[in-house]
Formats: C-alpha cells, structure tokens, sequence
C-alpha cells in the first residue's frame, strides 16, 4: 500500500475554511485528551476558557484587551510571513516599543504635565520607531549578508527582554520593584469606561483605544497586500521569489522595508500594552504575545481581516489560560493548533491517494509519474 | 576567577549543545531543516527527569528520553517528507508543542530532586596537568559526546551510508536514480537529530545541571544549536569547538558576577545590580555574531549548506 499526493487541479471554495475549522476541533480533541491523561477534566477546561473570555460583556472586554496585543503582532507577522520572510521576532519588537513608548515618560522625552494629545502620539512613534529598528537589523542582515533570520529574530527577543529586565530593574525601577511608577493620566490612551459618564453601560469596560489601531492597522494593511503596486510585488516575491528575480524586482529592497514596517506594527502592539493595558512597563509585560502572533498570522493564513478574529481567539486562550492549571495548557493547545493547521494545509493543497493494489499497479502508476515528468529537465 | 573552574563547567554544558547540534547535523545533512530543537529538547528534559524521579532510574530516564525527542523528530519528517508541510512552520509548531507539552507533563516537578547519571573519573588521564581535570573527571555523558564527535565525522565523510546521506541532501534526484530510498533515508537521519535532542534535553536535566525548571530547563539552548550547526558549516567537529566554546561563556559569567571588584572598580555585574542584564544579552549576541560569520563563509565559499537543504523531494519535480 503506498501513499500518495497529487496536486490538486483545483480547489473548491469550501475546502479550506471547513478544514481549517476541521484542524482546531481535531486539535482541542487531541489537548483535550492530554488534559485527560494529566489528570484534568477537558471539558471542564474548556466551558472554562469558554465562560472566563465570553461569559459576559465584561469578560468579553478583557479578551479585546488581550486581543489587541495579538491582532498588531499578528499583523506584524502576517505580513512579513507572506514574503516568506520568518520574522519570529515579534516578542523582541513587541518589547522594544513598549520600552521606546514608556521612554516619552521616563526619560522623559516630553516635559511632565504636557497634555494627552501631544503624548500619546509621541509614545506611538517612539514605540514604532523602536519595534521598527529592531525588525531593520535582521532585515538588513538577511539582504545584505544573506543571514538567516530565524535565528536573528529569535535571539533578539532574548537581549530585548533583557534590555527591558535592565530598564525596569535599575534606572526605572519604582523602589527597587521590578516595575516602573505608574504612567501619568495623560499616557494612558482612553477606555471605554472612561465614557461611563455619557453611556452607563461602559462603566468596568477597559477596553482601551489600542483596539482601534490594531482596526485601522489591519484595514491599512489589507490595502496596502492587495491594492498597492508594492503588496502586489511583495505577494509575489513570496509566491515565487524566482519570477520575481525575472521580472527584475530589488527583493533585498523591498525585504528590508517589509522587516521595519513588521517590527513597527510589533512596537505599536508594545505601545498599546504599556499605554492601554498596563500603564508601566514591568518585567513579563508580554505572556509571549509575539510567539502566539506567529500561529495566529498562520491561523489566519496571512489574511488581515482573518488576523482579527484569530487575535480574538487566542486573546480568549491567553486571558482564560492565566487560571487554567497545569499552566502550559495554553502553550500546548497553540502548538498542536499550529501542527494540525500545516497538516490541513497540506490537504487544502495535495489529494491524497491511497492506493492498495500490488507490486503491479505501483509500477503504472510510477511509469505514469514519469511519463509526465520530461527526463533529463526541461 | 578559576579560569579551571570555568572550562570544566564549559565542557559539561557544551556537551549539551553539542548533542543537538550534531543531531541537527544529520538531519540538516539530510536535507532537512529541524526547527524543532528547542520543543525536542525540552521534552527530553522533561521525560528524563519525570521517568527518573518515579523509577530512581536514571538511565531508564535516558532511554525515555531519546524515544520520545526521536518520536517528535518523527514527526516533523512524516508531516515535511511525506506530506510535503513546510520545514519552517512545522519545526516551529514543534518547538511550540514541546514547550507547551513539556511544560503540562512538568507541572509540580519544579521543586523535586531526581537521581542523576553517574560523574566518572578517568584514571590515568585524569591525572595529566591542567587538562585532566577539566576533561576527564566528568559526567558519563560528556565522554559520550567526546566519542560522538570523531564518530559522527567517520560516518559521514568515510563510509558508505554516510555517502548516501550526503547524497540526499545534495542530489536527492541523483541518490533517487541510484536506488537510494531518498524519503526513508531522510526520515530515519530526522529521527536520529530527534533521538540526539531528547539526550541534550536528558544531559540537562539528570546530568550535568539536575532539576526541571519550566521552559528555562533549556533556556533557548535548541535555538543557540541550530545557530551552531550554520557556525559549523555543517561539520561535526567545528559543532564540538563552538558548543564547548559557547558553553563556557555561561560560567564566565557566573565568574564575574562572583566577584567584588573589577580592576579596583565596584563590580557593576553583581546580582542585583541591573548591569548584570547586558551579561545575560551575550550568549544572544554571540549567535549573532556567529551566524553571521557562518553565511559570510557560506556565500563567499559556495559550499557547506546541503545543496538540497530545506527542499521537499517529490520524483519527477525539480526543486524551487
């Protein structure tokens, strides 16, 4: 019996929703079976994930709280993936701008008491401007120096948190805590219950302004992969980097771009965290919203409108996970989500073949393999 | 600061890295690139030190821990050999999985104290200045790297299966002609890097620094692997100098942060005093800085990658 994959000629519309859709079940089965064999309850687990992210409005708010963070990292790799650039290093652009963001403050860059329309977009750039130049030094290293930027990413997100555990362990450090003092009003970017005033039914909602960028950004980004001269390119340098080098395009150019604005949208994600969520910058400001950010660019399959509802997603996984014990079953789930995904990519892309018959009808099929395959290339 | 000191801790730890790389070694050899180390090596960790503190059996601990980084290598060569995923993402869903999943299996296990793998000291050898402490009075485990090293070379550059592995990794289509089982070849040499994880993961936790301690067991260490094999150039003995190099910077550090003062100055790296976070960035850095060392040599020479590295063998399809 042999198994085989064909390409498929063409593929129904409904295949590859239904499998991604296919793939979480099978994967929540399989973790559900672990739980078990651990000595959890699965289902207890997940009605609890369930309840404690979308149980009610309030609840429903932290997950966009949680959301946030993931939909512009999400964002970030998203893009960069769909250059088939592995920019696994949004935790590190993710930190960097939340240190660029808190810096405004800090430092501070902007005198105390200077009003929220100033600061607020001050702390935006700085938090791009920093995620931005941390994603340039493994894009320019792969363009110029052919560097594989896996590594490079990975390794700056360890001297990112680094730097960070340095800033708010000793120069910012609020008594000797590892934390900041608390931000002043004017840099915490708005809420919703800060409108509780006018509508009552925002009172406790923290949902933050942070939100709306990662909106905006996802929106921009749509426009810019699919309507934009340059998206156009940078789709098919991913597609098929060599008709791309036919057709004349500078990939290192445009690589290194696509780096920056990745490291950027990661910084603004750091910015909104610190600015929107937080209000300080404290050692494990990211519960590895950076790693989740790579699953949930792959869930949505580089789409970004599909980034926000996978963002939502795993914003539920990561708020409700904080009570689940034993504490890696979030981490778990997201890998075998992520195995399962790249299993039904493959059936999106290939039907497979299995085939029963004897030593006999292998070799037609092998003889028929060949005959379609000119030998010696053409 | 014992400069002794360090290199015997150097040589312990880098028998660590060592094991992974050359397991990453093989497979890469083969054609396939492993992003899994990390997620392998946690598993292996975690398998070790869990079979051994229920069975007081550490070397039952030991084999545990090779099947199981040898099934999740496996793994990785079902889903990118036969169902043709892409080498990146599943190496990456790898390590996700295995830290995830190790850190499930590893739960309640941060406080225990398991039995651990024998130190043994080699009489005679021992015994030479300078060297034989540092090399020759340690755990079992560092000898079995000293010994995979030379092994590993002969096997690759000197025999007739290690002819073959070359060949898929270079010429898969050609090695296919030749009657070599490309597919087979590549998921046995995935399983192997798998099975050589799982024992780095094992050396950490029952051999040279024992205990579980989440998923800073491993600390990056898989990634650090991956960053040497390119450093490497693909050859098992280089992989022995950088991974005993690179070990030894970890203890160098806990060196300077044992001293008070520094040519007459207040240590600034003491524990506690926040300079001490740019001496944990230097292990990162010095990836870094090795890799980018390893593709200058790369492109300048032409050679070293396994021409077919990273690319599904299909019959009858050229490579993209």
């Amino acid at each position: 019996m042999t198994i085989r994959l064909e390409p498929r000629l063409a593929t129904p519309r409904w295949l590859s929703p239904v499998l991604t859709v296919g793939a979480v079940v099978v994967a929540l089965t399989i973790s559900g079976l672990i739980i078990a064999f651990v000595g959890g309850d699965p289902i207890r687990s997940y009605v609890h994930i369930l309840e404690s992210s979308f149980g009610s409005v309030g609840v429903l708010s932290d997950t966009l709280v949680k959301a946030t963070p993931l939909i512009l990292t999400g964002l970030a790799c998203a893009l960069a993936f769909r250059m088939r650039l592995w920019n696994i290093g949004a935790e590190g652009q993710f930190l960097m701008g939340a240190w660029g963001a808190s810096a405004i403050v800090l430092i501070p860059v902007l005198p105390a008491g200077s009003p929220a329309i100033l600061v607020i977009p001050a702390m935006m750039l700085a938090g791009m401007l920093a995620g931005g130049l941390w994603g340039l030094i493994p894009g320019v290293l792969r363009a110029r120096l052919a560097v594989n930027e896996i590594i490079v990413t990975l390794m700056l997100n360890y001297v990112a948190l680094a730097w960070i555990q340095f800033w708010v362990f000793g120069p910012w450090s609020e008594s000797g805590f590892q934390q900041t003092k608390t931000f002043p009003r004017e840099a915490w970017l708005p809420r919703l219950s800060d409108f509780s005033s006018i509508v009552s039914g925002f009172g406790g909602l923290t949902v933050h302004l942070g939100l709306v960028f990662g909106l905006v950004a996802a929106g921009l980004l749509w426009l810019f992969l699919e309507r934009s001269r340059f998206g156009y390119e940078i789709r098919l340098i991913g597609d098929s980097p060599r008709a791309a080098r036919y057709a004349g395009l500078d990939i290192a150019k445009r690589l290194i771009v696509v780096f920056a604005i990745s490291g950027a949208l990661a910084g603004l994600a750091g910015m909104a965290e610190v600015s929107g969520a937080v209000h300080r910058l404290q050692d494990h400001i990211s519960p590895g919203y950076g790693f989740t950010a790579v699953i949930v660019a792959y869930l949505a399959k580089f789409r970004p409108g599909r980034v926000i509802a996978a963002a939502v997603l795993f914003g539920a996984l990561i708020l409700a996970g904080r009570e689940i014990q034993p504490s890696g079953i979030p981490a778990m789930i997201q890998g075998i989500i992520l195995f399962t995904l790249i299993i039904a990519d493959v059936l999106v892309r290939y039907r497979v073949r299995i085939e029963g018959g004897g030593p006999f009808r292998r070799r037609a099929a092998d003889v028929a393999a060949e005959a379609g395959g000119p030998a010696g290339g053409a | 600061m014992d400069l002794g000191l360090i290199a015997t801790a150097g040589i312990a730890a880098g028998t660590v890295l060592l094991f992974a790389a050359i397991g990453e070694i093989l497979a890469e050899r083969a054609g396939v690139l492993n992003l899994g180390v990390e997620g392998m090596m946690l598993m292996g960790a975690v398998a070790a030190f869990s079979v051994t503190l229920s069975t007081g059996n550490p070397w039952l601990g030991l084999i545990v821990a090779m099947v199981v980084g040898g099934l999740l290598g496996l793994l990785h060569g079902v889903v990118t050999i036969h169902l043709l995923a892409d080498q990146v993402v599943s190496g990456l869903a790898l390590t996700f999985l295995g830290t995830g999943l190790a850190r499930v299996l590893g739960e309640g296990l941060t406080n225990a104290s398991a039995a651990r793998l024998p130190s043994a000291r080699i009489p005679l050898l021992a015994d030479l200045p300078v060297i034989g402490p540092i090399l020759f009075n340690q755990n079992v485990l560092v000898y079995v790297g000293f010994l995979l090293v030379p092994a590993t070379w002969f096997w690759i550059e000197r025999t007739r299966p290690g002819l073959h592995l070359r060949a898929v990794g270079e010429a898969p289509a050609a090695a296919d002609a030749q009657g070599i089982g490309v597919h087979r070849l590549r998921l046995w040499y995935v399983a192997i890097g798998g099975i050589l994880a799982g024992l780095a993961g094992a050396t950490i936790t029952i051999g040279v620094n024992p205990g579980w301690f989440g998923d800073q067991t491993v600390n990056g260490r898989g990634w650090i692997a991956v960053g040497l094999v390119i450093f490497a150039r693909w050859s098992p003995i280089r992989a022995a100098f950088g991974a005993y190099l690179f070990a030894a910077i970890t203890p160098w550090i806990l060196a300077m942060q044992g001293v008070d003062t520094i040519l007459g100055l207040p240590n600034p790296f003491l524990p506690g005093r926040s300079a001490t976070f740019f001496l944990e960035m230097l292990p990162y850095l010095f990836v870094i800085s090795v890799v980018i060392l390893g593709s200058r040599g790369a492109l300048r020479r032409r050679i070293g990658a396994p021409a077919a590295l990273g690319v599904p063998y299909v019959r009858g399809e050229r490579g993209h």
